[in-house]
């Protein structure tokens, strides 16, 4: 072929602009990735340096001293967040799971129609609005302020994330596999459980570590649902401290050594929460083979 | 042992489409019959309405009877019952995709509340052996994963899956669509060795395969089957002129 000698300039030519472009493509998409990426990176370095000097072995073990005192810490706050989210989670993730699952796999009609509608309007529901609720529905039929109407806020605000991902990651299964099942006689309940909830798992939690992660740092619905304790408190129908309320309180004090408190608080909330979504997901990734799902 | 299969007057629907219209059929047990057709002929309904796979679409329906052995199909039996008794290989492999090959072989047994470790054991090597892919997975049951194979392999797991609860019938649809000739040519020679314990109900869109692996075929066109007879004939001397049309390429 005598021609193929006069086309590599020509196809050198192309590549160039080729690259270029390609150059540009690539240098564009990790911008965006910095500017998306650098007030997260902005927060956590800020919260270090203004935190990480009041943060010590007192911060994490005491009470909070009484107002103008020195010292003392936030170990009731980080246990009452600690104990409020688990009862929130516990409410929350089986029953957005569950309503996940309804609306992948059997809500294909009106009712799923509503359930999703409602679901989404919930999502948009300011959390003072949820604060209330809970505060009606719980705090004044115990006649106590208490971590279980904290917990059972934050379960408001966490199912109608969970319920819609859940469903999102269980539409994703492929058909195929739900009739591989069925062709082997599995029930559809079980085909349910362990082939399709089995195979979105990650996605799932995914949605559930989102909604925790959302909710963890929620200050309004527990202003009158858990309303915050300057001792120490273990019992679910008692008034009961947490972090972010603990935060919002130093905050706003006219103290100094509450300010350093509070960006200490924010720091170590911040790390509970980056360490527990880390925890679930490498329990998560040792439980499935190989990191398949 | 497989079974054989009588079907009598069987309609099949899609909402208000009508997909099978009357049909009549008797599979011989241990034998393999192959269907074939142009696309949307309803073969693959057809087959779907022996394991009752085709109820589980929205508003699908089905009128007639259909007996496997000397149970009815449809009557005083539930679904579940008898997709145990009816192993499904389908047109692109669909193994577990967060199970083992192992898990994969056992999990019509393990989902069905089967838990014997030491008979499971024995379940998975034989029906791996059945279905001739011990010899390349065996080192690696536990630790690889059933999506991790290649596509030839994956529908060897899928029959092994299949066999692993010991069904009397086997159905499949295109099973070997997806796969290149070597993966084809496997399952075929699989076809041909376990015609011995159960009896195959195959669909192809490939002529020569269902004349390579079935006794008996059935040729469907637009929702009725216009021919049903051994083999050979249908091949070499249909009686009808739409059969003839199709094998020699004249349309479809």
């Amino acid at each position: 072929m005598p021609d193929s000698k006069a086309a590599p300039p020509q196809k050198l030519e192309i590549s160039l602009w080729r690259k270029l472009t390609n150059h540009l493509a690539t240098a564009f998409a990790v911008s965006t990735v910095v500017i998306v990426l650098a007030p997260l990176v902005a927060i956590f370095a800020y919260l270090v340096i203004k935190g990480v000097g009041s943060l010590n072995l007192a911060f994490l073990t005491q009470t909070p001293k009484p107002p103008g005192e020195i010292g003392g810490g936030m170990a009731n706050a980080i246990a009452g967040s600690v104990l409020i989210l688990t009862i929130g989670s516990l409410l929350g993730v089986p029953l957005g799971i569950g309503a996940g699952i309804y609306l992948a796999e059997f809500g294909q009609n009106r009712f799923g129609n509503a359930v999703r509608f409602v679901s989404d309007v919930l999502n948009g529901v300011p959390s003072i609005v949820i604060g209330i609720v809970a505060y009606a529905i719980v705090v004044l039929r115990q006649k106590h302020f208490s971590a279980l109407a904290g917990g059972t806020a934050l379960a408001i605000m966490m199912i109608p994330t969970i319920t819609r991902t859940t469903e999102e990651m269980l539409l994703l299964v492929p058909n195929t596999l739900r009739e591989a099942a069925y062709g082997l006689g599995v029930p559809r309940w079980r085909t349910t459980l362990s082939i399709v909830l089995r195979t979105a798992t990650s996605g799932v939690i995914t949605g559930v570590m989102l909604a925790f992660a959302r909710v963890a740092g929620e200050t309004a619905p527990l202003l009158f649902t858990a309303f915050g304790n300057q001792f120490w408190n273990w019992r679910l129908d008692q008034p009961t401290a947490a972090l972010p309320l603990q935060i919002f309180t130093y905050a706003i004090s006219p103290y100094d050594d509450w300010h350093r408190q509070a960006w200490a608080g924010a720091l170590v909330l911040i790390i509970l929460i980056v360490s527990a979504v880390a925890a679930v997901r490498y329990v998560v990734r040792r439980g499935t083979l190989g990191g398949v799902a | 042992m497989g079974v054989g299969i009588q079907v009598e007057k069987l309609n099949a629907w899609y909402g208000r489409t009508q997909a099978l219209h009357d049909i009549n059929l008797k599979v011989q047990a241990n034998h393999a019959t192959a269907l074939i057709g142009p696309s949307g002929c309803g073969k693959s309904t057809f087959i779907r309405c022996l394991n009752r796979m085709h109820e589980t679409t929205p508003e699908a329906r089905v009128e007639g009877t259909i007996k496997i052995g000397d149970y009815d199909a449809y009557q005083g039996t539930s679904a579940t019952q008898l997709r145990r008794r009816i192993g499904m290989v389908f047109q692109k492999p669909n193994p577990f995709p967060t199970m083992s090959i192992y898990d994969n072989v056992a999990a019509g047994l393990k989902l069905n509340g089967y838990r014997d470790k030491k008979h499971l054991d024995e379940v998975v090597e034989k029906s791996l052996a059945s279905s001739a892919l011990w010899d390349e997975v065996k080192d690696s049951i536990h630790k690889k994963s059933g999506a991790s194979l290649s596509g030839g392999q994956q529908q060897r797991l899928c029959i092994a899956r299949a066999l692993a609860v010991e069904p009397e019938v086997l159905l499949m649809d295109e099973p070997c669509s997806a796969l290149d000739p070597i993966s084809t040519g496997k399952i075929e020679e699989l076809i041909f060795e376990l015609k011995a314990q159960y009896t195959i109900v195959i669909v192809t869109h490939n002529m020569q395969q269902a004349a390579r692996v079935a006794e008996y075929t059935g040729f469907f066109l637009l929702g009725r089957m216009i021919e049903y007879d051994k083999t050979e004939k249908i091949f070499t001397n249909p009686s009808d002129k739409r059969t003839e049309d199709y094998i020699t390429g004249r349309f479809g």
